[in-house]
């Protein structure tokens, strides 16, 4: 970083700023601009990394018998009395003369808080199915005297969108736990402390005094004044930890501390499905580039700070329902951080840190968490690229995204939320939506509207189609309108979920550190895209005969004739069923956008599914491309299991022809590819991989999540859970640990396609 | 005639047979292209985009059917015969592979034609490698060398790359193995020498049949001098086949037969490596 002469410039926090290239993030909230400015990439490679500290092994080592109770129990301990917020719990520790940076959601490790703003039938759901008792006083509270997100939803639904879930085709929405999605910009309170961003806020709220008081205008205030009101809870919060979070972090120690700082009040107000961190390795890498400069701080300290925080991003817990871990096995959270991409005037992020995040996997073992995220660009040095492939291979632990293809929308300064989800870090926000059932809508074109396995009815009653055979113009027709119902139905559940999130449930510590005036974005999703494509391609080139009940319900299918044993399947690179899949993510997302949003969100759209996969596949019957009911679908854009049979190319071409401009939300890809056994050397085996990111994303492919292992160790993990503790796989959208998972969801892993190299 | 099917047939390691009844003998099929028409329609097995081990880089690999080697450890003996496989267009085949020749380029990869054995059907194959070449694409055949006379130099002219599997340098040896003679291979192997083509050679070591220390070095000794030879590859003998004998009737004679452990396996390719070749 350039160096200025230390001429005595009156800047306000001026010592803990020494150093610094000034700029506009000087005077106004604008961290962008601050790491543009300050940041050293780096191009080397990995041999400069240290190992883990002494202290860090202390306190892994304190950890490794909750992980392992954890794995045979479950929910290990739970505050069921105190409503999480900020203030809530007493300082808590793990071993506190080791611990360098600190902080826990309660006042123990592992012990989990309970947010009933949520909905107190979700937490004493989750209470009970962890054998803990319910706490009367809070029943009290939540049932008398406050009000909470669940119970509003539930007021604004219609009895249509009740049927909905019940049937499966709508399901798995935010309307009973925390809606996430939202990544703080968290780096704030390190760069500015709560004083200037208190400042700041009161800036904006004073700027809307004069406006006139529409019912957007008044909400406004009240949120600035609820972010405030945060903002000093989270001062207060410091001081529990004895630390001065009203000033800027002065060292690098403090940097990483009051980033998770403002991390952990994040988690401590609201448990939302995936509360992530955001991009903080370059931008703390400036920090550490200064300590290293002054001599006050050599490579093992550095890498001390990453461990000790990543030990604490492993340990984050919320309580769920049973229904919840179902659709979210395992745990997860999605602490997701990004390392890497290029700015915008394509210059590389890298920096050392974004090599020391990625070393915690060696140092700490595999994990799931912190879900680090590559973004990757075909311009990032060959060391870095190198590096994070043989990291993939030993540990299966990250995932990579196209920083070419999501820098011209969301720029060099975004985060990713969840899994997949692009957002500009402190600009944007998102109404998280997760997905509905494309394939039983399907179904449902074909039964007029009933449910093929209650024979309800469940969407206005259309004419079905009555034929033997079925005419793929006639399906397609009827497939349109019924995708049109779908879609209004669920711009409608969204509108009342997200109305009532900001009203009961609102996430004052995240908007905190947010500016005022950001982009919302409402995130639907689809689920079931393999399986339709696959449907629609088996009617177009095959014979599909229906077979009705007696009542006339279509409950089966059969593919016949001449082109039965040729139908072209998803996931082979093969144009005349590619365009198929391609064209549904354009069409369904058009019939989104008619619709008007709850604040004028713009509409976007993801193909993932979580472990919802194997959830909905479980409520859809049997569909036209020979998929039986019950089975699991392929998860996010995956093709189904085994069909994708002509190797990893031509299935990820496919992948890459779906359009990211109509699924700006992601779209989510898992390879599994068996470790290689050949007599090419390491080099090569890397060399080949870089070049296949290079090409996969060239080609139009948005991400990659990818586990470098076989068939066998995962069959051998579910047979002997203990052999493998850390043992780490990606699936839709985001990594588990393997054993954590329900044995159906294992099964559903292990029966997915291995490709034997790649 | 056969009924033309489609080249999505499914992933390489299904079992296929009876797919073209009508389709004539491997052993009659007279496919050199010397009359225009010939050479486009074929019978293939299957396709596999995405191959590390045919090759250099990424590769495509399509598998042709018929073979008139009769290998007692094949792998794919539903390859044997034209009868069992997909009957297709040269056209439709070179389609195919345009839709992967962006990204095999980039991935310095190509196309690999293996099976079966390449040169039953010379100018079906001839077609697709001329039209690869065309669209810069390396190329590479896989093949035993046995119909090596058949192939003659416009043939070769596509062709960046042989992988030539050299089962035995022992006459009987080959015979007991393959069921046919083993002069044309060492005819064609020293006809590429000459050439200068690159090589690939391939040695199945296959415990108790060809492991025998003699007659790895007389592979060893046979293309040590041929300059021309870039590499010595010595794959391991898999069970991944068995089923397919099984399925087919056919009598097995390795069920009980074990892949080489990894002592042996390096003890061969140390063999090669000191007669002066480049093994791994």
């Amino acid at each position: 970083m350039a160096r200025t002469a230390t001429l005595a410039r009156t800047l306000k926090d001026e010592s803990c700023w020494r150093d610094f290239v000034p700029g506009t993030w000087s005077d106004t909230i604008d961290v962008r601009d601050f790491i543009i400015r300050n940041v050293t990439p780096f191009e080397g490679d990995e041999t400069f990394l240290t190992g883990p500290s002494n202290r860090t092994k202390a306190v892994w080592a304190k950890l490794q018998p909750y992980f392992r109770e954890e794995q045979k129990k479950g929910v290990l301990a739970v505050d069921a009395k105190t409503p999480s917020t900020m203030l809530a719990h007493k300082a808590g520790y793990i071993d506190q003369p080791n611990e360098i940076i600190v902080g826990l959601q309660t006042d123990e490790p592992f012990k989990r808080a309970i947010f009933p703003y949520g909905g107190l039938r979700m937490v004493e759901a989750g209470l009970q199915a962890a054998k803990f008792e319910a706490d009367p006083q809070v029943h009290e509270a939540f049932t008398k005297y406050r009000k909470t997100h669940n119970d509003g939803v539930f007021d604004a639904y219609t009895p249509e969108i009740m049927k909905c879930r019940k049937s499966g085709i709508i399901t798995g929405l935010p309307d009973a736990y925390g809606r996430g999605r939202i990544i703080g910009d968290y780096r704030r309170l390190a760069l500015y402390g709560t004083d200037r961003l208190i400042k700041a806020k009161k800036a904006e709220r004073a700027q809307i005094d004069d406006m006139w008081p529409t019912d957007e205008v008044i909400r406004q205030r009240e949120e600035l004044a609820e972010q405030i009101r945060a903002l000093n809870d989270l001062a207060e919060m410091g001081k529990l930890y004895q630390c001065d979070l009203t000033r800027p972090a002065a060292n690098a120690h403090e940097a990483v501390q009051w980033t998770y700082l403002a991390y952990l009040g994040a988690i401590k107000e609201a448990n939302g499905a995936a509360m992530s961190i955001g991009r903080i390795s370059s931008f703390l890498d400036i920090y550490i580039e200064r300590d290293l400069y002054e001599g006050t701080l050599n490579e093992a300290g550095a890498q001390e700070l990453w461990d000790q925080l990543v030990q604490k991003l492993r340990i984050v817990r919320f309580l769920r329902t049973p229904e919840y871990d179902a659709l979210f096995s395992g745990d997860p959270y999605w602490a997701t951080e990004c390392v890497g991409g290029m700015d915008i005037d394509g210059r590389p992020l890298v920096t050392r840190s974004s090599y020391r995040m990625l070393h915690t996997l060696t140092n700490l073992g595999p994990a799931p968490e912190p879900n680090i995220t590559v973004l990757w660009s075909r311009h990032l040095p060959d060391n870095f690229k190198r590096y994070c492939i043989n990291v993939s291979k030993r540990t299966s632990s990250l995932q990579y995204e196209n920083d070419d293809l999501m820098r011209p929308y969301w720029g060099d300064d975004y985060g990713i939320a969840c899994c997949v989800s692009a957002m500009k870090l402190g600009k944007q926000m998102q109404f998280f939506g997760a997905r509905v059932n494309l394939a039983k809508c399907l179904l449902y074109a074909i039964n007029g509207g009933r449910d093929e396995m209650s024979g309800e009815q469940v969407a206005p009653p259309a004419p079905p189609i009555t034929g033997e055979v079925l005419d793929y113009d006639e399906v397609t027709d009827k497939f349109d309108h019924m995708m049109e119902w779908l879609a209004r139905t669920y711009v409608h559940a969204m509108n009342c979920i997200h109305y009532m999130h900001d009203k009961y449930f609102y996430e004052r510590l995240e908007m905190a550190l947010h500016d005022r005036d950001i982009l919302r974005t409402m995130a639907f999703g689809i689920a079931g895209l393999s399986v339709v494509a696959d449907s629609l391609a088996a009617i177009k080139y095959a014979e599909v005969r229906v077979i009705r009940d007696d009542t006339g319900l279509a409950i089966d299918y059969r593919i016949e004739g001449p082109g039965a044993n040729a139908v072209p399947q998803y996931g082979n690179n093969d144009d005349r069923v590619d365009r198929i899949a391609a064209d549904l993510v354009t069409r369904f997302m058009q019939k989104i956008r008619k619709h008007p949003t709850y604040r004028n969100a713009t509409h976007t759209q993801s193909v993932l599914t979580i472990t919802s996969n194997v959830v909905y596949g479980k409520h859809t019957g049997n569909t036209p491309d020979g998929r039986r009911k019950g089975e699991p679908f392929g998860p996010g854009a995956n093709p189904m299991h085994g069909r994708d049979s002509h190797g990893w190319l031509a299935s990820c071409l496919s992948v890459a022809k779906l359009p990211y401009k109509d699924a700006l939300d992601g779209i989510s890809y898992t390879v599994s590819v068996a470790p290689q056994k050949a007599h090419l050397s390491d080099k090569e085996l890397v060399d080949g991989a870089v070049k296949a990111f290079d090409t996969y994303f060239d080609q139009g492919g948005f991400h990659m999540n990818l586990n470098v292992i076989d068939k066998e160790t995962l069959e051998d993990a579910m047979k002997n859970p203990d052999k493998y503790p850390q043992l780490t796989i990606r699936v839709s959208g985001y990594a588990v640990n393997f054993v954590r998972l329900t044995p159906d969801q294992q099964r559903d892993v292990i029966s997915r396609t291995f490709h034997g190299q790649i | 005639m056969s009924a033309i099917g489609s080249l999505e047939t499914g992933s390489r390691h299904d079992l296929r047979v009876g797919l073209s009844p009508d389709a004539p003998d491997e052993g009659d099929f007279q496919d050199d292209d010397k009359d225009d028409g010939k050479g486009a329609f074929g019978y293939v097995h299957s396709y596999e985009s995405s191959s590390r081990y045919d090759g250099p880089g990424l590769r495509i690999v399509l598998f042709m059917s018929g073979c008139l080697l009769r290998c007692s450890y094949c792998h794919n003996p539903d390859t044997w015969h034209l009868k069992d496989g997909t009957y297709v267009s040269a056209q439709a085949v070179i389609d195919r592979l345009a839709s992967f020749a962006t990204a095999l380029r980039s991935l310095d990869g190509g196309l690999t034609i293996s099976g079966g054995e390449v040169m039953v059907q010379l100018a079906f194959t001839g077609r697709i490698l001329a039209a690869a070449k065309q669209m810069g694409l390396h190329t590479a055949i896989e093949t035993s060398g046995f119909l090596g006379d058949r192939a003659d130099d416009r043939y070769l002219s596509s062709i960046d790359l042989v992988l030539l599997d050299i089962k035995s340098s022992d006459p009987v040896t080959y015979k007991k193995v393959t069921g046919r003679d083993l002069a044309p291979t060492l005819r064609f192997a020293e006809r590429l020498a000459e050439l200068r083509k690159p090589v690939w050679v391939r040695f199945t070591l296959v415990p108790g049949l060809t492991d025998d220390p003699a007659n790895v070095e007389g592979i060893a000794r046979f293309i040590a001098p041929m300059k021309n030879v870039e590499w010595v590859e010595v794959q391991p003998f898999h069970q991944l086949g068995a089923f397919k004998w099984k399925a087919m009737n056919l009598p097995y004679q390795h069920a009980d037969t074990l892949a080489p452990p990894p002592e042996l396996t390096k003890r061969v390719i140390e063999q090669f490596r000191h007669a002066g070749c480049h093994a791994r």
